[in-house]
């Protein structure tokens, strides 16, 4: 079917003066050449929209205060939050951020991110034994944040941390995953 | 008024030509074997995608898809809007009847052998449907933003994240962003709303235009060989010798299997009522166990119980074998037997993978491998193991409890799953044994050696050596047989404690 119909416009072609088909193909060609421009003006922003969450690096992290150390007393282990410092206005609760504080003795902390080093799941941490432990798969891990058991491959990913004017500040804004570890 | 009515309807069928079209398509000829009841879960699942863009197109007039109000638009749905509850409830039981249907309509055509040639592109587009599917379903899950959707979400950036060089870049596309927050959600929802639907419209047409261009797979008959030769020649030799126009004489199955799909959809939506939302997508509120929809239940269980150092590496290939696999099938097995009875190992897979399924499926509703988190304060092991105990041996109960130890290991059945039951622990193990266990752990479990302090352990191993059936004996150390007799009395058990631990 489609092979006779592109027959019959064949032939009909045939019969159009030359001078007319190098006019329309001329057209034609004029025509991709145009819609071929437009496309690279059309895409190149909407690609640069799209990719532009490619961008691991950029404004997203930074120094955020956690509270005063006397909130963290010694030998203790607490849950922190702090609010995403890269956020948009329509986030809501997603962009408080929890974390475990660790404070040893003196003005040595450890800061934990919340998030299994397994798959992502928030982490526990068990005053009594001393053990974090994730609810998904059991991975557990020691107060330093090393790994003790189960799936989870490395300890807890842990966040850079400073003291300034008695403050505690983390160095957040990142979720950590195996490839980028805060 | 009815000849003018008539006179309408004419004009407007001359201008557009839709009976025609309606001859062309839905009249169109096929083998009258295949007006069966096996053929109806195509039709089935195109009718539950209707219903889901209905369904779908009614809650996106509510639902507000930003990370603040995501939420209480849902809550609102299902306790102030009128009826907001039935559509969000249709619009969950659709996709549970979509994927089920879908899975049978599946089964039954490779099972019917209607990928083999001519019609490999069907099944190739077949299968680009089933993935679509399942994407909605994820992305859908995600829409419900709670905190399984939250986790969730983590679940998916925590396997990305895995991707060698590209993981981070994948991780920021995937969420939009550095962390799970509005943008990811938006993201997701212009997925589940635009993306995918658009994608699925597209390929529903190339894959009913392939039924209609390559035409409906005849009903196998054992035997009966598909040669690439003769197979078109032969299929329009049957549509002429017992052929019947789809629509109406082939179609009837379809539609009474419809109707019992819809009332289904109803039924179920009405009797069960929606699903969640569960607790508000705030990560701050770290109190919970996520679990993904039924769907992806059998994926839990595989991440689940994949051996921890293969794990990296079967995230990121595993999903592209089968997918491959899936792909491959019409070339795998081109030609020869289409009917079931003569392909064992076509019946044979199929067995084994809902077998495989319906277990990793089984496992995941009870996750035993996940501990439960609140047993130490919520769960209490039964009294007949505290009964006749010494002091010292119902303290162990409380370091039992109180050092978390139930949250994995249960007594009497009272406990966590994910490490062994202590039942008859005293019978496998001696006090030498328990003691070193708990101080340096091993395998699944933490060495709990710098938490515990001599007293509490002597205290919990005492308790462990007591538990085994009255009928059975403790083991015991035949490198220290005087210390191990049977008629052993507790004091003896004790000093036996003391010393190993020492």
């Amino acid at each position: 079917m489609v092979i006779k119909e592109l027959e019959t416009i064949k032939s009909e072609q045939a019969e159009t003066p030359r001078i007319e088909m190098a006019r329309r193909g001329f057209l034609l060609k004029l025509g991709f050449l145009l819609n071929g421009i437009a496309a690279v003006f059309v895409s190149v922003p909407v690609l640069g929209y799209v990719l532009s969450s490619f961008r691991t690096e950029g404004p997203f992290k930074s120094w955020i205060a956690l509270g005063p150390l006397e909130s963290f007393p010694e030998n203790q282990t607490r849950l922190a939050k702090y609010r995403n410092p890269y956020t948009r206005p329509w986030d809501g609760p997603t962009a408080d951020i929890p974390c475990w504080v660790r404070r040893m003795v003196g003005e040595k902390f450890q800061i934990f991110a919340i998030n299994c080093t397994h798959l992502g799941c928030p982490v526990r941490w068990f005053q009594e034994s001393h053990v974090f432990m994730c609810p998904c798969h059991g991975g557990a891990f020691y107060e330093d944040g090393s790994h003790a058991s189960g799936p989870p491959p490395r300890g807890l990913y842990e966040y850079k941390y400073k003291i300034e004017n008695g403050q505690l500040l983390v160095h957040g804004g990142q979720l950590p995953t195996l490839s980028q570890p805060v | 008024m009815i000849e003018r009515l008539r006179d309408i309807a004419l004009w407007i069928d001359d201008r557009v030509h839709i009976s025609k079209l309606f001859a062309a398509t839905a009249g169109h000829m096929v083998p009258r074997t295949s007006g069966s009841w096996f053929y109806v879960f195509g039709s089935g699942t195109l009718v539950c995608f209707m219903i889901q863009i209905l369904t779908g197109i009614c809650l996106a007039l509510v639902y507000v898809p930003s990370a603040d109000e995501a939420y209480r638009s849902l809550e609102y749905l299902n306790y102030q809007q009128q009826l907001g509850w039935f559509l969000r409830a249709m619009h969950n039981w659709g996709s549970n009847f979509m994927v089920a249907i879908m899975l049978a309509h599946m089964v039954q055509v490779f099972l019917f052998g209607a990928f083999k040639y001519p019609r490999e592109m069907t099944w190739i587009s077949g299968v680009v449907l089933l993935l679509c599917t399942l994407g909605m379903a994820f992305t859908g899950q995600v829409l419900r933003f709670d905190q399984d959707a939250y986790w969730g979400l983590g679940i998916g950036a925590a396997m990305a994240g895995r991707v060698p060089l590209m993981g981070p870049a994948i991780v920021h596309m995937m969420l939009g962003g550095p962390i799970i927050a509005g943008e990811t959600l938006s993201r997701f929802f212009t997925l589940h709303v635009f993306v995918i639907p658009g994608t699925i419209i597209a390929i529903v047409s190339l894959h009913l235009r392939l039924v209609l261009t390559k035409g409906i797979n005849d009903y196998p008959v054992p035997g009966k060989l598909v040669k690439k030769e003769t197979y078109v020649a032969e299929y329009e030799a049957e549509l002429k010798r017992d052929g019947v126009p789809f629509f109406p004489k082939a179609i009837g199955k379809d539609v009474i299997f419809s109707g019992l799909v819809l009332l289904g959809i109803v039924f179920c939506a009405a009797y069960f009522g929606p699903e969640g939302p569960r607790g508000i997508p705030d990560p701050t509120q770290i109190n919970t166990a996520p679990k993904p929809d039924f769907f992806f239940l059998w994926l839990y269980g595989v991440l689940s119980l994949m051996p921890a150092d293969l794990e990296t590496v079967l995230m990121l290939t595993a999903p592209f074998i089968v997918i491959g696999i899936l792909f491959a099938v019409p070339f795998i097995s081109n030609t020869g037997e289409k009917s079931a009875r003569r392909r064992p190992v076509a019946v044979l897979s199929v067995l084994f993978i809902f077998m495989a399924l319906g277990v990793f499926n089984y496992q995941a509703t009870f996750a035993p491998w996940s501990p439960k988190m609140d047993a130490w304060t919520s769960a209490s092991i039964p009294v007949n193991y505290l009964e006749g105990r010494s002091p010292l041996e119902r303290q162990g109960v409380l370091v039992f409890h109180s050092k978390q130890c139930i949250n994995c290991h249960s007594i009497g059945g009272v406990g966590g799953l994910r490490g062994p039951a202590l039942g008859n622990v005293a019978t496998r193990l001696t006090g030498g044994q328990l003691v070193r266990q708990v101080i340096q752990g091993s395998g699944n479990m933490p060495a709990y050696g710098k938490n515990l302090n001599p007293s509490e352990v002597a205290a919990l191993v005492a308790f462990m050596r007591t538990l085994h059936s009255p009928t059975e004996s403790p083991v015991r150390d035949s490198a220290q047989p005087e210390q191990a007799a049977p008629e052993k009395t507790q004091a003896n058990t004790l000093a036996q404690t003391e010393r190993s631990h020492q």
